[in-house]
C-alpha cells in the first residue's frame, strides 16, 4: 500500500487516500514523557497526549523551556521516550530497531528547521533529493522529484544555487521541499520562521499554510510567535512539558485525570 | 501501515563519502599526504631495490660466479706462505678447472710516468707479471690497444689496467707521434693496452702488467706466481674450489687461499636486502603517521559535522549508513593517498633508475599491494570516527548548533 505524492497532479489529494488512512491519526502521543538523567534530572516532557489528523495543520506554542523541541524530536523519531507510546503514521515507535525506526522517518516524517540546516556543499536540488538517499530511490528519480518539488515552492529557477548563494527565505523555501519530497504522512517544523524577518516569515508562513489546504500536508509548526500560530487552524499551548490548551482537540483525544 | 527499513545504495554510500571530501579539499589534500608519503617511500624502496639487484644479478650473470683466485696464504706461523712455481700447471690438471692464468705482484718495481716523479709517489699502483691467457680467463676486454701476447711478453711492454692508466695520465694511444712510455721498476715500458675495468678484479685495475718474459729479465721476477685466476666449469665450481689450495701448494695446503670475487658482489645484494628492510620499516612508519593523521582528521570532521550527521538521521538515515558514509570517506582518502604514493614512488624509481642506468623494475605485488595497504590503514583509521559519528544521538546533534 504505498501511495507517492504527486505534486502534479490536479486532482485532489484525499481521492486518491483510502478511508482507513483517513481515519488512523497521523500523530498519535499517549502520555508522553521524556526525562534525561542528571542530578536533578530534567524532564522537558511531562506527560503530553495529542492527536494529529491527516490534513491538520497545528500550531504547538509555548515559551521556551516548555519542552516544544523535545516534543518535536520525539514524534519525528529522532529520540524515544522515557514512558507513553508514539504513533507515527499508526506505528508504534517503542517496537522499531534503529534501522526500522530510521525507516519511519524516512518514509513518513518530513522535518523543517529553524536553521534551515542545509549541506553547504550541494545545490538546491541536491539538497532536497538528500530527503530520498534513506528511501534508496535511484539518483536520476530522486534529482527528478526535487526538481518538482522546489518547483512547488516556488524556487524552479534557482534548482543550482547553493545554499550560500540564497536568501534565508529562500533556504527555508528549499528546506520545506526537502520536508515534502518523501511525501510524509507528517511534516514538522521546528520555529520555521524563527531565522526570518518578518515579512520573509509570513510568505513561509503562507506558503506551508496553502500547503496545507491544497496538498492536504499533515503539518505540525512549533512556535513561540502567537501571530505564526494564529495561522494555523489549531493552536495547542505548552508549558512546562504539558498540554494547557488545546483550540480543536478532536473527539476521544482528552486527558486522563491524573 | 508498516513503513520499509531505511536503506541506502552503495553507490549513494560514496557519493555521501565524497561529499565531505569536496567541501574541504584543502584539508582532505592534506591528510592523503601522510598515506601517499608512506606508500610512496614503499613503492620507490621496492622499486629501487628491485631494479639495483637485478642489475647486479645482471653483472654477476655476466662476469660468471664460476671464478675463483688461489692467493698467497699463510703458514702455520703466521708468515706468508709463497706459491711454488709449478702451481699453476697443477691447477690446469684438475678435472672441472677450464682456465688458470697465474700472476705475480713484482713487489720492487714502482711504476712512474717519468723519472721525475718523487718515488714514494707510487699512486697506489702495481706492477704485476701476467700471462697472455689472463684477459680470457678474466672475461676482460681491452679498451685501447692490444693485451700481451707471446711476442710483447719477452719485451719492455705493458699494458695499463683502468684506474692505472687513469692515475698515470695515460689518456689514450691514439694521439700521433711515439706511444706513450711509463718507467716500471727504473726500466722504460713501451704501453700497448689499456684495459675496460673488471668488476672481479679491481687489483689488476690498479697493476701495470708485463710479460713473464720480461718480468723475469729485467724485473727480477723469481718465477713464483702470487696470484692465479681459475674459470671452472659452472657446475663444479664448489669441488673444484676445494681442490685448488691442496693442488697449489701440496707441501703447505693452508698456504694458498682460495676465493670467489663474486661472492663479493653476492654480498653487495644481502647488504641491498638488509637495508631495504630498513627503509621498509621507514615507510610503514610513514604509513602509521599517515593512518593517524586521518583518524585525526575525521575525528574533528566528526565533531564538526554534528549537524549534518544530525539532519542525516533526520532525513532518515540509520546509524550503520552514518558509520558507511564516515568510513567510506576514510577509504576515499586513503585510495587518493595510496594512488599518489604508487605515481610518486613510480616517478622516484624510474628517476633512479635512469639515472644508474638500470631497467626500471617495480614488483607488481608492490604496486597492488600498496594501493591496498593504504586503504586498510585508512580504513582501520576511519574505524573509531565512523563509530563515534554513528553513535551520536541525532536529538543532541541537532540541538548544539
Amino acid at each position: 500500500m504505498k501511495r507517492r505524492f504527486r505534486p502534479g497532479l490536479k486532482t485532489g489529494v484525499y481521492a486518491a487516500i483510502p478511508m482507513t488512512e483517513l481515519i488512523a491519526p497521523a500523530l498519535s502521543l499517549r502520555d508522553v514523557r521524556k526525562t534525561y538523567p542528571g542530578s536533578p534530572p530534567v524532564e522537558p516532557v511531562r506527560g503530553i497526549t495529542l492527536r494529529v489528523m491527516p490534513g491538520e495543520m497545528v500550531a504547538v506554542a509555548g515559551p521556551s523551556g516548555s519542552g516544544k523541541t523535545t516534543l518535536l524530536h520525539l514524534t519525528a523519531g529522532l529520540e524515544r521516550p522515557t514512558s507513553g507510546t508514539v504513533q507515527i503514521a499508526g506505528q508504534h515507535l517503542a517496537a522499531l530497531s534503529d534501522r526500522e525506526l530510521a525507516g519511519l522517518r524516512a518514509w513518513r516524517v518530513g522535518v523543517i528547521f529553524q536553521q534551515f540546516f542545509l549541506l553547504d556543499a550541494l545545490s538546491a536540488v541536491e539538497n532536497v533529493a538528500a530527503a530520498l538517499l534513506y528511501q534508496a530511490i535511484p539518483a536520476a528519480r530522486r534529482r527528478e522529484i526535487a526538481t518538482t518539488m522546489l518547483d512547488l515552492v516556488g524556487l524552479g529557477h534557482r534548482l543550482w544555487h547553493r545554499p550560500r548563494e540564497l536568501s534565508g527565505g529562500e533556504q527555508q523555501r528549499v528546506a520545506i521541499a526537502r520536508a515534502l519530497a518523501g511525501n510524509p504522512a507528517v511534516v514538522l517544523a521546528d520555529e520555521p520562521t524563527g531565522n526570518l524577518d518578518q515579512a520573509t516569515g509570513q510568505e513561509i508562513m503562507a506558503l506551508l499554510g496553502e500547503l496545507n489546504r491544497d496538498r492536504g500536508v499533515t503539518l505540525v509548526v512549533i512556535t513561540h510567535d502567537a501571530a505564526v500560530a494564529a495561522a494555523a487552524g489549531r493552536q495547542i499551548e505548552l508549558r512546562d512539558g504539558r498540554v494547557v490548551s488545546d483550540s480543536g482537540r478532536p473527539p476521544g483525544t482528552e486527558r486522563q485525570a491524573p | 501501515m508498516t513503513a520499509p527499513r531505511s536503506r541506502l545504495r552503495p553507490a549513494d554510500v560514496l557519493r555521501a563519502g565524497t561529499t565531505g571530501l569536496r567541501y574541504r579539499r584543502g584539508r582532505a589534500l592534506l591528510s592523503a599526504l601522510g598515506i601517499a608519503i608512506g606508500i610512496a617511500a614503499l613503492v620507490a624502496v621496492l622499486g629501487i631495490t628491485r631494479s639495483s639487484q637485478s642489475a647486479l644479478l645482471a653483472e654477476i650473470d655476466q662476469l660468471g660466479t664460476n671464478l675463483l683466485t688461489v692467493t698467497n696464504g699463510q703458514t702455520l706461523d703466521g708468515h706468508e706462505a709463497e706459491l711454488p712455481g709449478y702451481a699453476t700447471t697443477m691447477i690446469r690438471r684438475v678435472a672441472g678447472v677450464e682456465q688458470a692464468a697465474p700472476t705475480a705482484i713484482l713487489a720492487s718495481a714502482r711504476v712512474y710516468r717519468t723519472g721525475k716523479v718523487p718515488v714514494f709517489d707510487t699512486g697506489g699502483l702495481a706492477a704485476r707479471a701476467a700471462d697472455p691467457s689472463l684477459l680470457a680467463v678474466l672475461s676482460g676486454s681491452v679498451r685501447q690497444g692490444t693485451f700481451l701476447n707471446a711476442a710483447t711478453s719477452r719485451y719492455p711492454v705493458t699494458v695499463l689496467g683502468y684506474q692505472a692508466a687513469r692515475s698515470l695520465g695515460v689518456a689514450g694511444l691514439d694521439s700521433p707521434g711515439p706511444p706513450p712510455r711509463v718507467l716500471i721498476g727504473g726500466q722504460w715500458f713501451t704501453v700497448a693496452g689499456i684495459l675496460n675495468p673488471l668488476p672481479l678484479a679491481p687489483e689488476i685495475d690498479r697493476s701495470a702488467l708485463v710479460g713473464f718474459g720480461v718480468a723475469g729479465s729485467l724485473l727480477g721476477y723469481d718465477g713464483r706466481p702470487s696470484r692465479i685466476y681459475v674459470r671452472t666449469d659452472v657446475t663444479r665450481t664448489a669441488q673444484v674450489a676445494a681442490l685448488l689450495g691442496p693442488t697449489a701448494n701440496p707441501e703447505n695446503p693452508g698456504g694458498a687461499a682460495v676465493s670467489q670475487p663474486s661472492a663479493a658482489l653476492t654480498a653487495r645484494l644481502a647488504v641491498a636486502a638488509a637495508s631495504t628492510a630498513l627503509f621498509l620499516g621507514l615507510g610503514a612508519v610513514a604509513l602509521l603517521v599517515g593512518g593517524i593523521g586521518i583518524a585525526n582528521v575525521m575525528v574533528i570532521a566528526v565533531l564538526e559535522r554534528r549537524a549534518e550527521i544530525g539532519l542525516r538521521r533526520a532525513l532518515g538515515a540509520a546509524r550503520t549508513h552514518i558509520a558507511a558514509q564516515f568510513l567510506a570517506e576514510a577509504l576515499i582518502l586513503g585510495a587518493l593517498g595510496g594512488a599518489a604514493g604508487l605515481a610518486a614512488g613510480t616517478s622516484i624509481t624510474a628517476v633512479i633508475a635512469r639515472s644508474r642506468h638500470w631497467a626500471l623494475l617495480i614488483p607488481a605485488a608492490g604496486l597492488w599491494g600498496g594501493l591496498a595497504v593504504a586503504i586498510a590503514v585508512a580504513g582501520i583509521a576511519g574505524l573509531y570516527p565512523a563509530a563515534r559519528a554513528a553513535r551520536l544521538a541525532p536529538a543532541e546533534a541537532l540541538r548544539t548548533i
